[in-house]
């Protein structure tokens, strides 16, 4: 299996990332190297196998449904690029 | 006295306590030497002001009853730090101060321990020589242009050169052993669920693990007593009885089974990794340790299972980096446009080559061939496991397949770099602890280690397996200073 530009560009809108088409290339090719390195894994038959999902066996625990921290809009709202008062702001969204 | 910077977390805690030095000694010690040293590019922030003044507090108001009193440590920069800049090795987080702490950090502190600064590191722990850090490249003390390991390279390269006493770091796929290896120190990871991922930023959530990284096994026991704890605030975080492992470390190992996995001797691996590896057998038979041949069949299949696994959880853990909340932002015509430039010049090239791969195999069409795929090869891999442990009680093996490398040899070729983690990553999926002790050196005397992986929780047999064989070792490095002339 190959994976051409027209996938890798596919998958950089997916995830987000804008590319250049010289990156765009590199990356085609990096990928494929990766993938054909991957692909050993078909080498085993994995029908009857259960997926592991976690290595921890434990089920996940439940909390009481409370607030723990008071007043952390500010330390929350610090780290943004931009804010006003209360809110993130983000380029407009609608018309 | 010898001079404070050369002595082991062990000696500086005894000397600290019967009052032989003050913490601000010791402070003033080790920033001294991490000034001289800026040519490592160890540090990404520096916290001295700071230390310098928590240390005069602990003098002045003295706990001697605390596991780390007024010890001075330096952290890797995955672990984020309250008001102190926390980057992950990434533009994308350049300017990101946190306003809280990780749970790890924090039980260093709670013990007497005082954050000396945060360490270099592959950008979100992805990579092993250092070099995708936007930051920039660490050297090893070792020599010259020689990479430091990775992810946890900052930190490898401040330890070696005695910049800190020890220093934690965090491990994926071998990002603690695989540096520790490289450059002649001890470095542990715990099993998962031992230390709470609470506060680090994440990279592959089911694989991620801190650990401690010393200079001796001693020291290595003596920090995983502290960070290691059970807390709510991680929904993966085990809640079992924890050993004293410090007071608990023994020499003797006699009867303890250790296993030999045949799968492990791969191709085209050198003779002094296969030397080493002989040598250690023997002095684990020497420490009365009794070696038994195992098979660990799935072993050739653990990293393309772990390159399907851990870039599809980072792809996920990373698409939180938005330009909105915190971090970079990037101007954008709309909102989309604004995501996709910030995420393109946030990001560096390792991290997006692997948001694209866990995108990719994530994705719809494609997520049975591959990532169910790989769960279920994992699930292989960890049996493999269990049923050695049937047997056997811990397991030696190289650490990595080669000795420390050149800075850019292995920049350009993903895959070659990915093998370096050969032998560190089914430890990572089978979610065991593990432990890489330096074991010799190779004909440019750059230092080899081995590796003891242990049953799930039993960090204490692997390090008093590594304890013993330690002292027969009796390794040293041979670090020269250079990079202050």
């Amino acid at each position: 299996m190959t994976i051409d530009l027209k996938t890798v560009k596919h998958i950089s809108k997916l995830a987000r990332i804008s590319l250049e088409e010289k990156k765009a290339e590199k990356l085609a090719d990096d990928m494929n190297s990766i993938f054909e390195f991957i692909e050993k894994l078909n080498e085993l038959k994995t029908e009857n196998v259960e997926p592991l999902t976690s290595i921890a066996e434990t089920t996940l625990r439940f909390r009481e449904d409370k607030i723990t921290s008071n007043n952390i809009r500010e330390k929350i709202l610090k780290n943004s690029p931009e804010k006003n008062d209360d809110f993130f702001v983000v380029p407009k969204v609608v018309e | 006295m010898s001079e404070i910077t050369s002595l082991s977390l062990f000696e500086l805690i005894k000397n600290i306590k019967e009052k032989k030095i003050s913490s601000n000694e010791v402070a003033k010690s080790f920033i001294d030497r991490s000034e001289k040293s800026k040519k490592l590019n160890a540090y990404v922030t520096e916290n001295f002001e700071n230390c310098l003044k928590l240390s005069k507090d602990f003098d002045n108001k003295p706990n001697f009853d605390l596991k780390l009193p007024g010890i001075p440590i330096a952290v890797k920069d995955l672990f984020c730090t309250n008001e102190v800049r926390t980057t992950a090795g990434s533009n994308i987080l350049n300017n990101f101060v946190p306003s809280y702490e990780s749970t790890v950090t924090q039980n260093i502190w709670n013990e007497g321990g005082i954050l000396l600064g945060k360490l270099n590191c592959d950008e979100f722990a992805m990579g092993s020589s250092n070099e995708t850090s936007f930051f920039g490249n660490v050297q090893n003390p070792i020599a010259k242009d020689l990479v430091p390991g990775g992810s946890s390279g900052g930190s490898s390269s401040a330890l070696a050169a005695s910049l800190t006493p020890v220093t934690i770091g965090t491990d994926t796929g071998g990002s603690i052993r695989q540096p520790a290896s490289f450059t002649g120190t001890v470095g542990l990871k715990p099993t998962y669920g031992s230390c709470s991922r609470y506060g680090i930023v994440a990279f592959a959530s089911s694989l991620d693990q801190a650990g401690p990284m010393s200079k001796d096994v001693k020291d290595s026991s003596i920090l995983l007593e502290v960070i290691s704890s059970f807390d709510k605030k991680d929904s993966t975080s085990i809640d079992f009885k924890r050993n004293n492992y410090s007071s608990d470390l023994t020499r003797n190992i006699k009867g303890i089974k250790i296993g030999i996995p045949k799968e492990y001797r791969v191709d085209g691996m050198p003779d002094e990794i296969e030397s080493l590896w002989k040598k250690g057998i023997e002095y684990a038979k020497d420490c009365g340790a009794e070696i038994i041949d195992i098979s660990l069949p799935h072993s050739s299949y653990a990293l393309p299972t772990y390159y399907i696994v851990a870039p599809a959880e980072a792809s996920s853990n990373l698409a939180r980096y938005d330009g909105v909340k915190y971090g970079l932002r990037s101007s954008g015509e709309s909102l989309i446009d604004m995501y996709e430039k910030t995420r393109s010049e946030g990001f560096g090239e390792e991290v997006k080559r692997r948001i694209m791969i866990g995108t990719y195999v994530l994705s719809s069409g494609y997520y049975d061939a591959y990532y169910l795929k790989a769960q279920k090869v994992r699930q292989l891999i960890k049996q493999d496991f269990d049923q050695a442990y049937n047997k056997v009680d811990a397991i030696l093996t190289p650490s990595t397949p080669s000795s420390a490398f050149k800075i850019g040899e292995k920049s350009n070729d993903p895959v070659s770099m990915y093998l370096n983690d050969i032998f560190t990553v089914p430890v990572n999926l089978a979610g065991l602890p593990g432990i890489s002790i330096p074991a010799g050196t190779d004909k440019n005397n750059y230092p080899l280690g081995l590796q003891i992986i242990g049953k799930p929780f039993d960090e204490q047999t692997v390090l008093n397996i590594a304890y013993s064989m330690e002292e027969k070792i009796n390794y040293k490095n041979n670090i020269t200073d250079w990079w202050m002339q």
